[in-house]
């Protein structure tokens, strides 16, 4: 199989922008780079996993309880990675607190398993839900970064906007890292992209 | 008596699930499209929140703190399950979906109707999930205090959405541009409505 069949998540079929799945923790760990680069990589590891062992046994799931697998299988995964976290970057993992125990009930995950790994292969599966993740960390990225630079004026925590400007009085935006300025940047990439999009048509 | 009262305002309307935390965001953009059944979805929320929380503080204070087997005996005093509770609580959370969907077909037809279809979409809603795990990084010291945290945040949920839906059914009456529409003028709005929120900061 082709490369590119994979490569729809990261753009057009992407899952924040497009599917509207998975908003809920993306937006609260935005507010600077670094975490959102560790939530991004969390969410990939468990979605790629997931999705790799849910197909794996696909055949052997009752259909009737397969929900309950599903979720005690993603959970098993994300318990991993918190204690990961926990152990190696243990700053990021008190930022981000209750959002790597949120990977559980996060759309992506789950509308992947249903919607793809229940009826594929393995390795297809486990690409699809890598490239997945990756779509969402891509999102991720860029609203962190706006957010970051704007609100703050670091990128990865080191000061970018020189400090001859803040002589010159420029100030830096505290509402960009409030909370509903993340919806707002996300409801603008949606508009950039499809006004892109509909270009290409 | 004070302090429940404070932590139910709080939950409402400074710590609000939806515009503080962003949690539940999935069905709240799918099921905001006319107000009656948003309050369908909200009440539900709240009622399931204010069964899994409590539920949830119990097993994490008698079972899965650290120490908290100590009622064992004292071989127990030790034992840390807290690496459990992710599993433990959506497990939880997913049967106390189940068991309520039975038990309202059987005795409660008419709250089943209501209620019925929203029920299996919310085991895999992140605020109810959220709502237990920040029950459990608050340490509330009585069950009370987090039965009160769950009504507030359900309250503040579905107030959320109610506010939003009645927005969007305005919303179909107004000129858009083309490429805004749908999503992303709905995070727009998410993000407006939110910074009204923040002015109660002050309470």
């Amino acid at each position: 199989m082709s490369l590119k069949k994979y490569l729809g998540p990261l753009s057009s079929d992407n899952p924040i922008l497009v599917q509207t799945l998975g908003v809920c923790s993306a937006l609260a760990v935005t507010a600077q780079l670094k975490p959102a680069l560790v939530m991004a990589l969390s969410v990939t590891v468990v979605c790629a996993f997931s999705n790799l062992i849910i197909s794996l046994i696909r055949n052997t799931i009752p259909p009737r309880i397969r929900i309950i697998v599903q979720l005690l299988i993603v959970s098993f995964w994300v318990i991993l990675v918190d204690q990961v976290l926990q152990a190696y970057v243990y700053e990021i993992s008190k930022l981000l607190s209750v959002f790597v125990g949120l990977i559980i009930t996060n759309c992506i995950i789950m509308g992947r398993l249903e919607a793809f790994a229940l009826s594929h292969k393995p390795w297809p599966s486990f690409m699809d839900g890598l490239m997945n993740g990756l779509g969402y960390g891509l999102v991720l990225i860029v609203v962190a970064f706006f957010r970051e630079l704007l609100g703050s004026g670091t990128l990865w925590n080191i000061p970018v906007v020189p400090h001859a400007w803040y002589e010159a009085g420029y100030l830096n935006n505290g509402l960009m890292i409030l909370p509903p300025m993340a919806l707002i940047l996300v409801g603008t990439i949606i508009w950039i992209k499809n006004s892109k999009t509909r270009r290409a048509k | 008596m004070r302090e429940i009262v404070d932590i139910f305002v709080r939950s409402v309307f400074i710590d609000n699930m939806v515009f503080a935390y962003f949690l539940g965001m999935c069905s709240y953009l799918a099921v905001s499209k006319n107000v009656k059944t948003a309050a369908g979805l909200g009440f539900a929320v709240c009622f399931v929140l204010a069964v899994t929380v409590p539920i949830n503080y119990l097993i994490d204070k008698y079972l899965l703190q650290p120490g908290a087997l100590s009622w064992l005996g004292r071989g127990f005093a030790n034992v840390d399950l807290s690496y459990l509770s992710l599993v433990v609580f959506i497990a939880v959370i997913a049967g106390i979906v189940q068991l309520l969907e039975m038990v309202m077909e059987r005795h409660l037809p008419a709250l089943y109707a209501a209620l019925g279809i929203f029920l299996p979409l919310i085991a895999v809603n992140c605020a109810i999930l959220g709502g237990s795990l920040f029950m459990q990084e608050r340490n509330f010291p009585t069950v009370i205090h987090s039965f009160s945290y769950a009504i507030g945040s359900g309250i503040g949920w579905l107030l959320a959405i109610v506010a939003f839906a009645a927005i969007r059914e305005r919303l179909k009456y107004s000129k858009i541009p083309e490429p805004l529409q749908g999503n992303g003028i709905a995070y727009i709005i998410t993000g407006l409505l939110g910074m009204g929120f923040m002015a109660f900061l002050g309470i």
